[in-house]
């Protein structure tokens, strides 16, 4: 089925004139890697500071009502430029391993994030009275986001 | 003079680490992707204070704030790319030393550094004074400056694999 859709998605016209258009896949690239860039910045404060090693002169919930919103923009971003360089080149990413891999942790990423974020709406010093549990937390929300930006450089490599 | 910097670059990708990195299947890539973690965690913190310099953002903050939760950041993850350029770079030194892209990269990252440089021992100096106001011009040119630096960086990079390796 993937290499069906491959086939079709890169016969496309918008496929077309994005392969033709020699400017537009490092130009779509480098944005691409920018917003990486907003994302592990904002990820790695935070969650340094969920596990307590970092700014415990701020709050959690005031520190993620900061970085959160400009990581949904970048995330945004990171979509729309993503999804154009599939589009451009479909076979080098969908049948691979490593980007599906990327994948699937991009979506256990946003999902732990989306919980963190939620549950310090419902209580601002959730996860400063839980320790134990922010820790877990941050330490898997950096190996997802480090694992995402591996896998989408190995899937170059593969 | 371009002789003998070409004479190191080739006595440097004859050493046995740069050989060893240049011969891996993976040795390249992971030292790559370091690279890659951290260059990306220098542009994300540096652009939180440029932004801020440039008055665009963290606004309820003062610069200094800002400045000292982010600058730790961005030195450590600065020197973790440092180091992880210049193994990559002795890989295959010749190569990369008269790559184009390369060559502006290096180029620009000197650019960015002295307007650090200059920011920091001038403009930055007096932030006492305009820290919580309004912020001078100087201290704006120097943010948007370190911007368009840092992006035509991290571009020129992605621009360097473009041109050294088979697409």
């Amino acid at each position: 089925m993937i290499p069906e859709i491959c086939d079709w998605l890169s016969s496309t016209r918008v496929s077309q004139v994005i392969q033709d258009i020699s400017w537009i896949i490092p130009t779509v690239q480098s944005l691409h890697i920018l917003s990486v860039a907003v994302v592990m910045s904002s990820m790695a404060m935070l969650d340094l500071r969920l596990m307590g090693l970092t700014a415990r002169r701020q709050s959690v919930s005031v520190m993620a009502a900061r970085l959160l919103p400009r990581m949904w923009i970048a995330l945004i971003v990171l979509t729309i430029t993503g999804a154009t360089l599939v589009i451009a080149e479909p076979a080098r990413d969908l049948p691979n391993p490593a980007f599906q891999l990327k994948m699937a942790m991009l979506v256990a990423a946003i999902v732990l994030t989306a919980i963190v974020r939620r549950n310090i709406k419902k209580d601002e010093g959730f996860w400063e009275a839980r320790p134990g549990t922010a820790r877990l937390a941050a330490a898997a929300s950096l190996l997802l986001w480090v694992g995402i930006v591996v896998a989408g450089r190995w899937s170059a490599y593969l | 003079m371009l002789m003998l910097v070409r004479e190191i670059c080739l006595r440097l990708q004859e050493t046995s680490f740069a050989t060893a990195i240049r011969e891996s299947r993976w040795l390249f890539p992971t030292i790559e992707t370091l690279h890659v973690l951290a260059t990306g965690l220098v542009v994300g913190t540096i652009a939180m204070l440029d932004l801020r310099l440039l008055n665009l953002a963290s606004r309820d903050r003062s610069v200094r704030e800002v400045s000292q939760e982010v600058l730790p950041w961005t030195w450590g993850s600065f020197a973790c790319a440092a180091i992880t350029g210049v193994l990559l770079f002795s890989s295959d030194a010749v190569k990369y030393y008269g790559n184009l892209q390369f060559r502006a990269k290096m180029v620009l990252l000197a650019l960015g550094g002295l307007n650090t440089l200059i920011f920091e021992l001038g403009t930055f100096r007096g932030v006492a004074a305009w820290d919580r106001g309004r912020t001078p011009l100087a201290a704006k040119f120097a943010g948007g400056v370190s911007l368009i630096f840092w992006i035509g960086v991290v571009t020129l990079g992605r621009w360097i694999g473009f041109t050294t390796t088979l697409q």
